[in-house]
């Protein structure tokens, strides 16, 4: 399990959801597999030296996101399956969020929109591969 | 408030009071402390945290109001109570001449419940050997050796007096560490006074905001930066000026933008901030310090409380 990352300590951002995204992040770069288990709350709360409660209200939002599951007595691991749990309405308006934040990066970085397009493609494909690689070992 | 049935608070402070003189200290405050939390103490300097606490530990009498630590009234507190607690003053203060070992030998002749194990991990965490003279430490070490000497007792009950202050970034890591180990054991309470919110924001479960005395807010960390808002307003030419509604924390006013930090948002207030129809409104998320400091920093009318009585 390589779950390593630190936080930013005078984040705007609520520790809970940096925990979140590290785990997301290490879902879909295949840091984490399919599958996997998690570290145990008590053990990441040490390592990350944060409130436990902290790090479960992370598992517990990621448990009812889907991405994660918990199997009782045993611990929380990755879903085997990717669930969608969330609505139409809801898949899109995280999208738009997520594009709008990367357009707003592009238009300041003056690029154009094929250029971005490159871009997307370009990272896709690297994301796709490292993905695969990973699942076959 | 009924958050945990059958377990009492320990902790629990009732309307207290406290003057110096003609002078209010600590104005009518409420809190309860249930057991197995880590509770924030913050305020800046001055609004009466040290008072708060050497009153609840019986150290003082209140003016008015009670406070009970295990149920036992601060006013009469027995020996016995006293040793469930370990109390971390503000300042470290060590014996100066006496060894890292010796001031162990001392401090543990008043605890029958010792753990010369713990006593001796807390040290070797802060790189303390048994031989140092308590009075040739640097102020990181001796915040090591006071800690090492209030945890070997196994205390159910650890208050620490602003226990990083003047602490290096690797001895407040460490300072973080032992807390959270205390907590392994469901059973212990922490209550600590701090200004390092970021401190305070990794480890703490829930925090009591103390402003001139005044109890400002009681809630998790998480609540706490939820009801702080901030907005900015856009607008196409000159803003209009500033509202005055209850929660107003701060205004301020450029050529075409007014930002607003606004504490317990209600949908009215949002209709409120609409009616200056302005081109957007964008929340901007804030920091806990951010939240912390507009919410006691200068503004006129203290009116608001914010409550902990958030929905899970």
């Amino acid at each position: 399990m390589s779950l390593v990352f630190s936080l930013s300590p005078a984040s705007d951002i609520p520790i809970y959801r940096q925990i979140i995204q590290h785990i997301r992040r290490a879902v879909v770069q295949g840091q984490l597999d399919l599958g996997e288990q998690l570290p145990a709350v008590r053990v990441l709360a040490e390592a990350l030296v944060v409130n436990p409660n902290t790090v479960a209200r992370a598992y517990q939002e990621l448990i009812r996101d889907g991405l994660l599951e918990s199997r009782s007595g045993i611990g929380v691991f990755v879903a085997e399956k990717m669930r969608q749990v969330f609505s139409e309405d809801e898949r899109g308006r995280r999208m738009a969020h997520a594009v709008e934040q990367l357009l707003y990066e592009a238009l300041l970085l003056d690029f154009s929109l094929p250029e971005v397009r490159t871009y997307l493609e370009n990272q896709w494909r690297t994301l796709q591969t490292q993905l695969t690689n990973r699942r076959k070992k | 408030m009924s958050e945990q049935p059958g377990a009492s608070p320990v902790i629990e402070i009732d309307h207290l009071t406290k003057y110096y003189g003609t002078r209010k200290i600590v104005s009518d405050i409420s809190l309860k402390i249930p057991r197995g939390t880590i509770y924030g103490f913050l305020g800046r300097n001055g609004m009466g945290k040290t008072t708060t606490i050497r009153i609840f530990l019986g150290f003082e009498d209140p003016t008015r109001g009670t406070a009970r630590v295990f149920g036992l009234d601060s006013r009469s507190f027995p020996p016995e109570a006293r040793a469930r607690i370990g109390y971390l003053p503000e300042g470290h203060h060590v014996y100066g001449w006496m060894t890292v070992k010796e001031c162990g030998q001392f401090q543990a002749s008043y605890f029958p419940a010792w753990n010369q194990d713990i006593f001796e991990t807390v040290l070797t965490h802060f790189r303390l050997t048994s031989k140092m003279k308590a009075g040739h430490l640097s102020r990181g070490q001796r915040a090591g050796l006071c800690l090492a000497l209030t945890l070997a007792p196994e205390p159910e009950l650890l208050v620490l007096d602003d226990p990083a202050l003047g602490l290096d970034p690797v001895a407040r890591r460490s300072l973080l560490q032992s807390m959270l180990y205390v907590t392994r054991k469901a059973d212990r309470t922490i209550f600590f006074s701090s200004h390092l919110l970021s401190d305070v924001e990794r480890v703490a479960d829930r925090i009591a905001v103390l402003d001139d005395g005044v109890l400002q807010a009681d809630c998790t960390v998480e609540t706490f930066r939820r009801q702080i808002r901030h907005f900015v307003l856009k607008f196409d030419n000159t803003p209009p000026a500033a509202p005055n509604f209850p929660g107003l924390l701060e205004s301020f006013r450029t050529d075409r933008e007014l930002a607003l930090t606004v504490v317990n948002v209600t949908p009215e207030i949002e209709n409120r901030l609409e009616a200056l129809a302005p081109v957007s409104i964008e929340p901007v998320d804030l920091t806990l310090e951010d939240a912390f400091i507009s919410y006691v920093g200068e503004r006129g009318e203290k009116t608001f409380f914010m409550n902990g009585k958030e929905a899970k």
